[in-house]
């Protein structure tokens, strides 16, 4: 083959969020024809990289990035992702963009209808054109065709199984005839097997036809038996490109997640490991969308700081929320030798165990009332802390005093800035609002606590000081900690132990000190198929 | 997916869907033999309420396909219709002459007032109905502001016949006797003793067919897009809010042109009160026809109409004869109306929880145990 | 200037103009001959009478309801209060403190039944509250005219049957409270101190009511439901209490307002009750999910002054009786302007 020009290349892409970098210095090369890997952790780049190639508006809006992006050696700047549409760039996301009550003919052409004149259409313009339901129907036939699958074009949204769905976003994009680029996160995450085998050999039929594919995917296996090159990215650089046979997933596992690891930095076992059980998980199932957790099972002893990792959307989110209460859950959760009702959040308070929730603004304050409120008011309801009774206890009378007193003790041993205990919670900055999320859970005093996501959005010096109280908190009270991160390094840090979720199921528990490919093969869903052995270095 | 549903879960789902039409069917087919109406005067009425109803209900329908609920802010197009017909009442034209002339010079107030409702709307998502209903009861007091004060001050107006004693402002009712059913017996036509309004029919089926070609139009495809999901729609480049807008203002447009129809027919403007009720009503039709807050076809919109009129026509007398007062019936069919509109709110709102409900339990993974 | 267009920007344009047009007019009006003194007692007065029912609006908006259009479920629990306390032949005290008696139980049954509907349908609920409220209406309106009452002061004299349309409380509890304790200054001048009195029990009692750990967990449950949850409380049940406070209150708030304006109007009278009380509260710069007793009282005193003073300075000045439009356009117009600012707040 001659070393003609790439089809699209990428060059010293470099990208900040708000001082925050995200991208150093990113440059890929991709052929016409050619399938490539892009593999990372979760936070390592891939989506920043890929909504720059695709115009995404949250690029322009944060003052745009630095590099250049040539498409057949001319250089593009997209403004929308209107833009990169038109150069030939299509893109299927993790969500599905359908419109349900659509057929799949109508979902493939929308906005790109075949339109037809009419006499009215001279007068009223161009939006009075009618529809050519026939031609329309048989470009999406055609696109359907290519794609090697059998859905017929006249089926609802609405009514087709999810498989067919991703089929369907897929022909949208590659119906029409500039498609050059396609790129493709995580198009098998909600695929069957089957499905997601059907999937692949597809995309290399459409690579045949020429059209150069970008590959995201966390299932290394897929990357492997489809992609001619692998591009890893780790913290915002690429770290290796290489071709897939000159590699094997033991690498690419490695080179995704390991680091430099300081050695110091990982936490020493502390802990007694014949405590006794202070939690235990079995089976349990939590239904909570977009972090299913299936069938998951581990014992929590008492002192420890636990900690569960894995990529997003395996569901190691799904676990404290199940437990707590707070999204549909069953199986069995053991408090101290006693059951825990499921689906009732007070029961789980009254059980002395909090949470603090990765969904900050969403669940784990009220953004627009005061702090002193934010921090008193769980154990407020749940305890009847902070409450003067009235009348004989008729009525439980708010004591705004000792509300206020409360406050100002959690806002001096936290550090947390702000103007007073009545300013509103959205005026802080993240790593304070966490603070404040923390505090309300010191505040009940929890025999055990769950900690979902501590240092998501907070700065490097507010992460530092958040898993400092942490795990103060820990050896000063004795409390059990169960931190759920998608930051392994954060875990090892502080973790006494460490379980790797995987598609809803514990992949394994490792040591902290385990070695970073170990951590990667559990995360890469390497395991799925050889038996639930679990592999243990606790 | 495959498994062949039973005769029985057929007809229950059937029941299910149609619940509202199949009460009111059953109600009426209980109240009819009551009131004692005769056969040809029912199906004279009938034919006279669904000339002079449907055109106000059809309006109704874009909206609904732009999803953004039932227009209650149809008044506004209600609105400008009334103020046509006077100026054209203060112009002395006559007959279907003055029937055209009022319709255009409404039009270009109705499509201002759209275009603002829309605006209003546009900032308002996710509460819609609320916000019409709350922007039509708002422009019934400009509308009162400028017919009670403006005319005869302002704005001039030469007829006496229309001006109150005062010196300005205008009457309570106005007499439309030169157009009266001036569009309904431009072709007079009998058949078994029963008049039926030809030209009328012939716009309303004009409507229908418009509504019917207007789906297969860019448009209205754009708008039954962006009524689904308004993200996707974006997404793909559709000019979502444009699109909502112009639903707003067709449907405000229509209602104009329906209210001034159903003014030639009945023959008397009420100049103050006839407006604010043709939103309630005509909603009312729409729901009792079977349609949803997201969901309204043709064949609802006259179902509705039939069975809405018949309803109204029947309750007093068969309230009078059942329980020996006409007053009674006259509430009831008034709380039918009301009711009828809260029940199939709640209903839906309902409906699209559990909805809501189930699209999350089919997230849920195979579960082992 | 820079805190001039905060205050503005908080206060919000439409507010800051009723104030300002109420401040004119109040200007304006001895140039047109009328009186201030007479205008400000009708404005306490009304204020007075429409007060509680305002404060109706507090509970359900703070629980994340919205605003309560289905006031009007609250006050037909007031009316069959009122005439089946005349309709037992209770006078005076008795008489007003019978009709709260049996109203109360009565709102908070309907309140439960409405609460337990619009927990059902969430996200929707002004609009399916507004056509609760009228279909309640036109229901109680074939009521009106079947229940078996028979106190001849309220049926219609020529049938025998059915009450009245309007039903006069002289001589039952008319005033009661708008003269307790009254005080007159000069001819034309009364200060309404029981109904002002009444009101201001009624507010503390709300203000109480939002300090206890039920309250707080209230405020809480509308300012973020999934918060409240995570805190173990149960958001449909807080909703529900919040939906039956509301409609007592709506109850109690007409008898007020019945004994002031001295008859109950039955039938289509609390058709439209619920849009005034909702726009006094906005002008008092509540929004659709945040309101406080201080929103009530400043709002009622801005609309009511405007309702009192307005058509009197029009009328006086060109010589038109505009009292109707003028009410139709500010509070409807209130509502829109709040329904349109809710939306771009909370997205």
């Amino acid at each position: 083959m001659t070393q003609q020009q790439p089809l699209l290349k990428m060059q010293g892409i470099t990208k900040e969020y708000f001082g925050n970098r995200v991208l150093t210095d990113v440059s890929l090369d991709l052929n016409r024809g050619e399938v490539l890997g892009l593999v990372g952790e979760n936070g390592a780049g891939k989506s920043t990289l890929m909504n720059i190639l695709f115009g995404m508006s949250v690029i322009v809006q944060t003052g745009g990035y630095a590099g250049k992006v040539f498409i057949d050696g001319k250089e593009v700047s997209f403004q929308n992702p209107f833009d990169a549409l038109k150069a030939g760039i299509g893109m299927v996301h993790q969500e599905f963009s359908l419109i349900p009550g659509f057929t799949a003919t109508e979902n493939i052409l929308l906005n790109g209808e075949i339109l037809h004149d009419n006499i009215v259409t001279k007068l009223f313009g161009p939006r009075l054109k009618t529809l050519d339901l026939p031609e329309m129907r048989a470009i999406a036939e055609k696109s359907i065709e290519l794609l090697g699958v059998e859905i017929s074009p006249d089926t609802l949204v609405a009514e087709m199984p999810v498989g067919h769905r991703q089929f369907t976003e897929l022909a949208r994009e590659i119906h029409r005839p500039e498609m050059k680029v396609l790129v493709l996160d995580e198009p098998t995450a909600v695929l069957t097997e089957s499905e997601a085998e059907v999937l692949l050999t597809s995309l290399r039929r459409l690579a045949a036809t020429g059209i150069a594919i970008i590959f995201i995917t966390h299932r290394l296996q897929e990357i492997l038996d489809i992609c001619d090159r692998i591009v890893i990215l780790r913290d915002g650089q690429v770290v290796k490109e290489i071709a897939t046979h000159d590699t094997d997933i033991g690498q690419v596992a490695e080179l995704m997640v390991g680091r430099s690891v300081d050695t110091k930095a990982i936490a020493t076992a502390t802990y007694d490991t014949q405590q006794e059980t202070v939690l235990a998980v079995e089976h349990l199932w939590v239904d909570m969308p977009g972090e299913t957790v299936r069938d998951v099972s581990f014992e929590v002893h008492k002192g420890e700081i636990f900690g569960i990792g894995g990529l997003a959307g395996q569901g190691k989110l799904g676990i404290p929320n199940g437990i707590m209460g707070l999204c549909p859950a069953g199986g069995t959760v053991i408090l101290h030798g006693k059951p825990i009702h499921l689906e009732d959040p007070a029961a789980a308070l009254a059980a002395s165990m909090a949470f603090v929730s990765e969904d900050r603004r969403g669940v784990g304050l009220l953004m627009e009332e005061p702090l002193d409120w934010n921090i008193a008011f769980t154990a407020m309801q749940v305890q009847n802390k902070f409450l003067r009774p009235l009348l004989g206890g008729l009525i439980k009378w708010r004591d705004d005093r000792a509300i206020r007193k409360v406050t100002r003790e959690y806002i001096e041993a936290l550090e947390i800035k702000c103007t007073g205990v009545e300013q509103p919670a959205q005026e802080l900055s993240g790593g304070n609002q966490q603070k404040v999320c923390l505090a309300k859970a010191f505040g009940v005093e929890p025999n055990l606590l769950f900690v979902s996501e501590p240092t998501r959005g907070i700065d490097v010096g507010a992460k530092a000081l958040v898993l400092k109280a942490l795990r103060r908190y820990n050896s000063e009270n004795g409390t059990t900690i169960v931190m759920v991160s998608s930051e392994l390094e954060e875990l090892r840090s502080i973790c006494d132990r460490i379980a790797i979720i995987d598609e809803g199921r514990v992949a394994g528990i490792l040591s902290p000190a385990a070695t970073a490919k170990e951590f990667g093969m559990l995360m890469i869903g390497k395991l799925k198929n050889t038996d639930d052995k679990v592999v243990s270095h606790a | 997916m495959t498994r062949r549903y039973g005769l029985k879960d057929v007809i229950s789902h059937f029941f299910i869907n149609n619940a509202v039409p199949i009460i009111f069917i059953v109600f009426i087919a209980f109240a009819i033999p009551i009131s004692g109406f005769s056969g040809p005067y029912l199906t004279q009425q009938l034919v006279i309420r669904v000339s002079r109803d449907s055109f106000l209900v059809l309006s109704l329908v874009l909206p609904i396909m732009a999803g953004m609920g039932i227009n209650f802010g149809m008044v506004l197009g209600a609105m400008s219709g009334q103020i046509a017909i006077i100026l054209v009442l203060n112009w002395g034209v006559q007959g279907v002459g003055g029937l055209f002339l009022a319709m255009a010079v409404a039009t270009p107030m109705a499509v201002l007032l759209g275009w603002f409702s829309g605006l209003i709307l546009n900032k308002a998502k996710g509460r819609e109905m609320v916000t019409s209903m709350m922007l039509g009861f708002f422009i019934s007091g400009i509308y009162q502001l400028i017919v009670l004060y403006f005319m005869g001050k302002l704005i001039p107006i030469h007829n006496p016949v229309l001006v109150l004693s005062r010196g300005y402002g205008i009457r309570n009712a106005l007499s439309l006797l030169t157009m009266r059913m001036s569009l309904d017996n431009l072709i007079p036509l009998k058949i078994a003793g029963i008049s039926i309004p030809v030209a009328t029919y012939v716009i309303i089926g004009l409507l229908c067919l418009f509504i019917w070609w207007f789906g297969k139009t860019k448009l209205g495809h754009d708008m039954r897009a962006v009524g689904q999901d308004m993200g996707v729609s974006e997404d793909s480049g559709i000019k979502v809010e444009r699109t909502r807008i112009l639903a707003i203002i067709l449907s405000t447009v229509l209602a104009c042109y329906g209210q001034i129809i159903y003014l030639q027919n009945i023959g008397t403007l009420n100049t103050y009160n006839g407006a604010d009720q043709t939103a309630t009503f005509a909603a009312a039709a729409l729901l009792i026809g079977g349609a949803s807050v997201v969901k309204a076809s043709i064949p609802n919109v006259f179902i509705g109409v039939v069975l809405f009129h018949l309803m109204f026509l029947v309750s007093p007398m068969a309230g009078k004869n059942l329980m020996g007062s006409a007053m009674i019936g006259e509430y009831f069919r008034v709380f039918v109306s009301y009711g009828v509109i809260a029940l199939a709110l709640a209903l839906y709102a309902w409906k699209r929880l559990k909805e809501r409900e189930r699209a999350r339990r089919s997230l849920r993974g195979t579960k082992e145990s | 200037m820079h805190r001039l267009r905060q205050f503005i920007d908080r206060a919000g344009w439409p507010r800051i103009i009723i104030g300002l047009v109420l401040l004119s007019l109040f200007l304006v009006a001895p140039h047109w001959g009328v009186r201030i003194d007479a205008s400000l007692m009708d404005t306490i007065i009304r204020f007075g009478m429409n007060g509680v029912m305002v404060l109706a609006m507090i509970p359900m908006v703070q629980a994340g309801c919205g605003l309560n259009f289905g006031l009007p479920l609250g006050i037909i629990a007031g009316l069959l209060g009122a005439t089946l306390s005349i309709e037992l032949g209770l006078v005076g005290v008795a008489g007003f403190a019978g009709a709260i008696g049996i109203a109360i139980p009565l709102a908070c049954l309907f309140g439960w039944g409405y609460g337990v509907l619009l927990n059902h349908v969430k996200g929707d609920e002004m609009m399916i509250a507004t056509y609760v409220g009228f279909s309640s209406v036109s229901f109680m309106s074939i009521m009106w005219m079947v229940l078996p009452y028979h106190n001849p002061t309220m049926i219609w004299g020529y049938s025998g049957q059915g009450l009245r349309t309007t039903v006069s409380v002289d001589g039952f509890w008319a005033k009661i409270l708008d003269n307790l304790l009254a005080i007159h200054i000069g001819p034309n001048f009364m200060f309404p101190t029981g109904t002002i009195l009444f009101f201001a029990l009624m507010a503390w009692l709300m203000w109480a009511f939002f300090h206890t750990k039920t309250g707080t967990a209230m405020t809480a449950v509308g300012s973020n439901p999934d918060y409240a949850r995570a805190s173990g409380i149960s958001v449909d049940r807080m909703r529900t209490t919040s939906v039956i406070l509301s409609t007592v209150y709506g109850a109690i708030g007409i008898l007020l307002y019945e004994q002031s304006y001295g008859f109950i109007s039955l039938y289509n009278g609390p058709f439209f009750m619920a849009l005034p009380a909702v726009a006094a509260v906005l002008i008092g710069g509540a929004s659709v999910n945040k309101a406080n007793i201080t929103n009530v009282v400043i709002g009622t005193i801005l609309f009511q002054g405007i309702l009192t003073m307005a058509p009197s300075v029009i009328n006086a000045a060109i010589h038109s009786d505009a009292a109707e439009v003028v009410r139709l356009i500010v509070s409807n117009g209130m509502i829109v302007y709040a329904l349109t600012r809710a939306t771009r707040k909370s997205r």
